[in-house]
Order: structure tokens, then C-alpha cells, then sequence
């Protein structure tokens, strides 16, 4: 198609570059040692796709004719005054976003992501309404009219953008305690959703017809509305998958506002984003053994849901233990697996769980971590926290590489993690975590528990069998306190 | 370029994401997401053209805006991932622990 502004060569090179850069970024995060290296290439990779597009739309200096058009791709020229603002922007932003990184809590991660990406979702919506208003300035409008295609580009990608941003507001907001976790149930959901999903479609269809004002912006609200509909169902256990999904969503917006612009750079990021945050998202369905569609529908960890398995609620025998006894039996044991979980970082034990650990290994005590899939509320969070706490990461083990060994293992430490250790999940075809990968807690010799309170259940709402086991200890406490205890006692 | 090239470009790039992303470890995932979220602000690329632009006040702003956003998480993504990353350490003594 004719209708693109003479590509300069080196300029696409550039993008391509950068593009690159940013495949590499990824690649290097196959093992801790070269993840470095990695984000350093997306840094650059970074600097040269704005480094290239300020070259290209801000001719610096602002003389004009001297190296204009030859520079200037649309010959638009800008003074000093543009080229200052955009830089003071980028100085805002990168003052806001540096303070964030260096203050935020390791817990607090998840959160941060979810925030971050309805920032990437409002600024597609806020680029794609700019090319809207402007589409000269973008080259994809001949004399004010816009291509065709162009418009499906637009129509999608604002629309993506805006489900990303109220999406991620809404998972901000749950992940944050702004919002209960509780799923939030309309009656008629489903066909509600559906029906501004429709709407949304036949729009971007309509809009394709009609360049009208009204038919962009009424697209941008639904797609806003439907974002805060498909996140508000969806309990706090799914959160994982929301997160990964809405990180998907923010590549694809990125990549549909590539297709806008013919950019490379763009569309290859938005490709690698969109792809990593769909295959995180299917991971940690696996890993639930729920399906993608189920978690979408939402209502997962719902009140009425809660009662339904395997939980009769009768007093059973359970036996208490003191962090005397879990000192004790951890200093006599051979190995201890210790299992982590959302508990652990609400409590923000992970330092002093390293301290009990290292006591431990003091003693001659093999020590090792066993993290489920979705262990806390977003993928590798469990990972994040004990890296923040100097556990070597040689140390950590995944549920499949390390499953087999509590047959083997004396002690069992599971601190602040329930439903993913609860057998009903092989056992209890009414349970609702049934089919979901457990680890196997309850084959170890001796199963410690550290646990605020016999009440609480997980998240699933589910009772644990494993609490009701002879070889189980419960540490009822909270539990940065318990292992505290557990500490002093091992001196 | 044409659309097909574009296209092109995409569905490639999608399967170079699939097998790179697989190759991620799990304990890496948290730094991933934060390092896709960084790079995923390319589109700051849009937002510099649109504050470029000359001509319609509103989109300037708009894009003007729109770089703010994306400088907050190119510059916020890149540093926690940054944080993230350089815990990550080995055991410190090589004793080869294994039995």
C-alpha cells in the first residue's frame, strides 16, 4: 500500500534492533546468571527505539531547512520548546517510576505489575485517541480521512487498552486491599458481557464505514466497561492468572498500536509480551487444573461455593505443637522441605525463615524449598521473596522436581500455604480444587503447619485433611512470630 | 510496508515469544512479567510522535501524556526487574550439597 510515509532504511533498521534487543531481554531470563545481562539489552533496546523516534519527529535545535527533511520523516518542523516538553514528560516519568521500583515492598509486587500494566493500557488508549484526532501526524489519513484499515487497527487497539486499564485498576485494586478478593456476582453477567463485547466489535465493524467522533470514543467507554466487568467476578485465589492475562493484554494493545504505526519494534514487542503473559496465564491454570474459560467466567472462591466440599464441619482431633517441638523435630531431622506460601508474605517471614533455615543448616540439616505454581498471588512471586531473603536460589525447587522427596523427608514445614498441599485435590471429586497438582506434604514423616488459626481455611474454602493427620503438628501462630520462636528455641 | 510484511513480522515474532518465554525459569516469572511490562512501553514510540506532531493541540497533549505513562514504567519496570534480579544469588560456599 502506498499510503505510508517513505520509510527511511536505517530508521526500520533501527526499530528491528531494538526489537531484537528486546528478544534477547527475554532470552536471558532462562537462568538467574544471564538475566542480568538480559535487562540490560532491553534497556537498550529501549534507548534506541526513542533515541530513533526523537531523531526522526523532534529535529533538534529547530533551524529550519538546515538537516530537516532529510531527518524530519514528515517534515513537521518542532522547536525547542516541543522537543523541552517531551523531555520534561520523560523526566517525569522516569522520577515517578525509578521512586516506585527503589521503595516498593517485595510483597507488594504483584500490585506494582498490575498498576504498571494499566498504565501501558491507558497510554495505548491515550496514543491511539492522539492518532485519532491527528492522523496526518501518523501518516494514516489522506487529506483528514483515515485508511480502512487503519481504523480496525485503531478501533482494536483502543480497545484493548482500555479492558487492560480497568482491568488492571480493578486487579490493582483486589491485589491492594483497596477491594475485597471476593468475587463481585451481577446477575446476568455472562450475557452482559457478552452483549459489550458484541457492541465493542460491531462498532469497530461500523467504525471502518464511518470516521465519526462518537463511534471511537463510544468504543473506548464499553471497552473501559467491559474491563471492570470481566475483573469484578473473579476471586482472589485466580488473581495469578488475572495478572498474567492482563499482561498479555498489554502486549497486544502494544502490538495493535504497531500495526497503527507500522512499527517493528512495536509489533515485535507486542507479539513477545502477548505470548509471554498468555502462556504465564496457562501455567498457572495448569496448575489450578482449571480451565482458562472457567477462571474468565469468574465466581471461583465465592461464599456459596465455599461449603460445597469435603467440609463438614465437625470437631476433629487435631494435634498443637509449641515452637519448642518444631525446633526439636527439625534439629533431629535429616532434611526439612520447607513449602511457602501467600501466608508467608502477608506475614513477611521470608528473612526469618531464612535465619531458621540457616540454624538448621548449622546443625547438619539438609534444607530445602518446595514452591507450587501458584504459591501467592502472581507467577514466581514465592521465588521473588526468598531471593529478596539471600536463600540461593539453587536451593528452591519446583513442584515437579521436588514432589517425589517428601517420601524421603523428615519434616515438612509448610508455612502460610494450604489449598496447595490439601490432598481432597487426588482424592475429593466434589472438592472444587480437584485435578489440581498438590504438593505431597502429608508423606513426609512429620508435617509442621504454621497457621494463624484452625478457622481459616484456603482460599478454595476447602478444609486441609492434612491438619487431622497423626504425623501433623500445628503452629498456630502468626507466622513471622512462630518462626521467631522457632529460632530462639534452636539455640 | 504492506500489511502481509506487517503481519508477517507479528506471527513470527509470536513464535519467537512461545519458545523463548517456555525457556523461562518459573523462578524468573515475577522478574519477567515486570521486564515485559518495561518493554511493553514501546509504545512510547507512539506517544513521542504524537507529542511531535504539530498542528492539533488536544493529541499533543494526549500524546504528551501518553509519555509520561509509558516513561513511568520503562524507567519503573527496568529498575525493579533490575532490584529483582540482582538477589538472585547462588549458595555462597561450594559445597556440593547433593545426596
Amino acid at each position: 500500500m502506498e499510503h505510508t510515509a517513505p520509510v527511511n532504511p536505517w530508521v526500520a533498521l533501527a526499530y528491528l534492533i531494538a526489537g531484537i534487543c528486546f528478544i534477547l531481554a527475554l532470552r536471558g531470563l532462562s537462568s538467574p546468571e544471564s538475566s542480568r545481562r538480559g535487562n540490560r539489552f532491553g534497556m537498550i533496546g529501549m534507548g534506541i527505539a526513542i533515541i530513533t523516534t526523537l531523531v526522526t519527529h523532534v529535529p533538534l535545535g529547530g533551524l529550519s531547512g538546515a538537516h530537516g527533511p532529510a531527518i524530519a520523516l514528515h517534515g513537521d518542523f518542532v522547536d525547542l520548546v516541543t522537543a523541552g516538553e517531551i523531555l520534561v514528560a520523560i523526566a517525569i516519568g522516569a522520577t515517578i517510576g525509578l521512586t516506585i521500583a527503589r521503595r516498593i515492598q517485595m510483597t507488594a509486587m504483584p500490585q506494582l505489575v498490575a498498576a504498571f500494566h494499566s498504565l501501558v493500557g491507558l497510554a495505548a488508549v491515550l496514543v491511539a485517541g492522539a492518532a485519532f484526532l491527528n492522523p496526518g501526524a501518523f501518516g494514516i489519513a489522506e487529506a483528514g480521512v483515515i485508511f480502512v484499515q487503519s481504523r480496525i487497527e485503531m478501533g482494536l487497539g483502543v480497545a484493548i487498552g482500555a479492558i487492560t486499564f480497568s482491568g488492571s485498576i480493578i486487579a490493582f485494586a483486589k491485589l491492594n486491599g483497596n477491594m475485597s478478593g471476593k468475587p463481585i456476582l451481577l446477575p446476568g453477567r455472562h450475557i452482559l458481557n457478552l452483549g459489550v463485547l458484541a457492541a465493542i466489535l460491531a462498532l469497530v465493524a461500523y467504525f471502518t464505514q464511518d470516521q465519526a467522533p462518537w463511534i471511537f470514543w463510544t468504543i473506548t467507554v464499553l471497552a473501559f466497561a467491559i474491563g471492570f466487568l470481566l475483573i469484578i467476578p473473579i476471586g482472589g485465589a485466580d488473581m495469578p492468572v488475572v495478572v498474567s492475562m492482563l499482561n498479555s493484554y498489554s502486549g497486544w494493545a502494544a502490538a495493535a498500536m504497531g500495526f497503527t504505526l507500522h512499527n517493528t519494534a512495536m509489533i515485535i514487542t507486542g507479539a513477545l509480551v502477548g505470548s509471554s503473559g498468555a502462556i504465564l496465564s496457562y501455567i498457572m491454570c495448569r496448575a489450578m487444573n482449571r480451565s482458562f474459560i472457567s477462571v474468565i467466567a469468574g465466581g471461583f472462591g465465592a461464599e456459596d461455593a465455599g461449603g460445597g466440599g469435603g467440609g463438614e464441619k465437625i470437631d476433629r482431633p487435631w494435634k498443637r505443637g509449641s515452637a519448642e517441638d518444631a525446633a526439636f523435630l527439625m534439629k533431629q531431622a535429616e532434611q526439612v522441605i520447607i513449602v511457602p506460601g501467600y501466608g508467608m508474605a502477608v506475614a513477611q517471614a521470608q528473612h526469618v525463615l531464612r535465619e531458621m533455615a540457616d540454624k538448621l543448616k548449622e546443625e547438619g540439616v539438609t534444607v530445602k524449598y518446595a514452591i507450587h505454581p501458584v504459591a501467592g498471588r502472581m507467577p514466581g512471586h514465592m521465588n521473588v521473596l526468598l531471593a529478596e531473603a539471600n536463600v540461593p536460589y539453587d536451593e528452591v525447587f519446583e513442584l515437579e522436581d521436588i514432589n517425589s522427596e517428601f517420601a524421603q523427608t523428615d519434616v515438612a514445614f509448610v508455612i502460610g500455604a494450604n489449598d496447595v498441599t490439601n490432598p481432597a485435590a487426588k482424592t475429593d471429586k466434589s472438592s472444587p480444587i480437584y485435578g489440581m497438582p498438590i504438593l505431597d506434604v502429608a508423606n513426609a514423616k512429620t508435617v509442621l503447619f504454621c497457621k494463624r488459626s484452625m478457622g481459616g481455611v484456603g482460599y478454595a474454602g476447602v478444609d486441609n485433611e492434612v491438619f487431622y493427620q497423626d504425623n501433623t503438628m500445628m503452629l498456630l501462630s502468626d507466622a513471622k512470630k512462630m518462626v521467631e520462636e522457632i529460632v530462639k528455641a534452636l539455640d | 510496508m504492506d500489511f502481509i510484511a506487517i503481519l508477517s513480522i507479528f506471527v513470527l515474532a509470536c513464535f519467537v515469544g512461545y519458545y523463548v518465554v517456555w525457556s523461562v525459569t518459573p523462578a524468573l516469572h515475577t522478574p519477567l512479567m515486570a521486564v515485559t511490562n518495561a518493554i511493553s512501553s514501546v509504545i512510547i514510540v507512539g506517544a513521542l510522535i504524537a507529542a511531535a506532531a504539530a498542528g492539533e493541540a488536544v493529541s499533543k497533549w494526549l500524546g504528551l501524556l501518553a509519555v509520561v505513562l509509558a516513561s513511568v514504567n520503562i524507567f519503573g519496570g527496568f529498575a525493579v526487574t533490575a532490584r529483582m534480579l540482582a538477589m538472585y544469588k547462588k549458595k555462597e560456599r561450594p559445597v556440593a550439597a547433593k545426596k
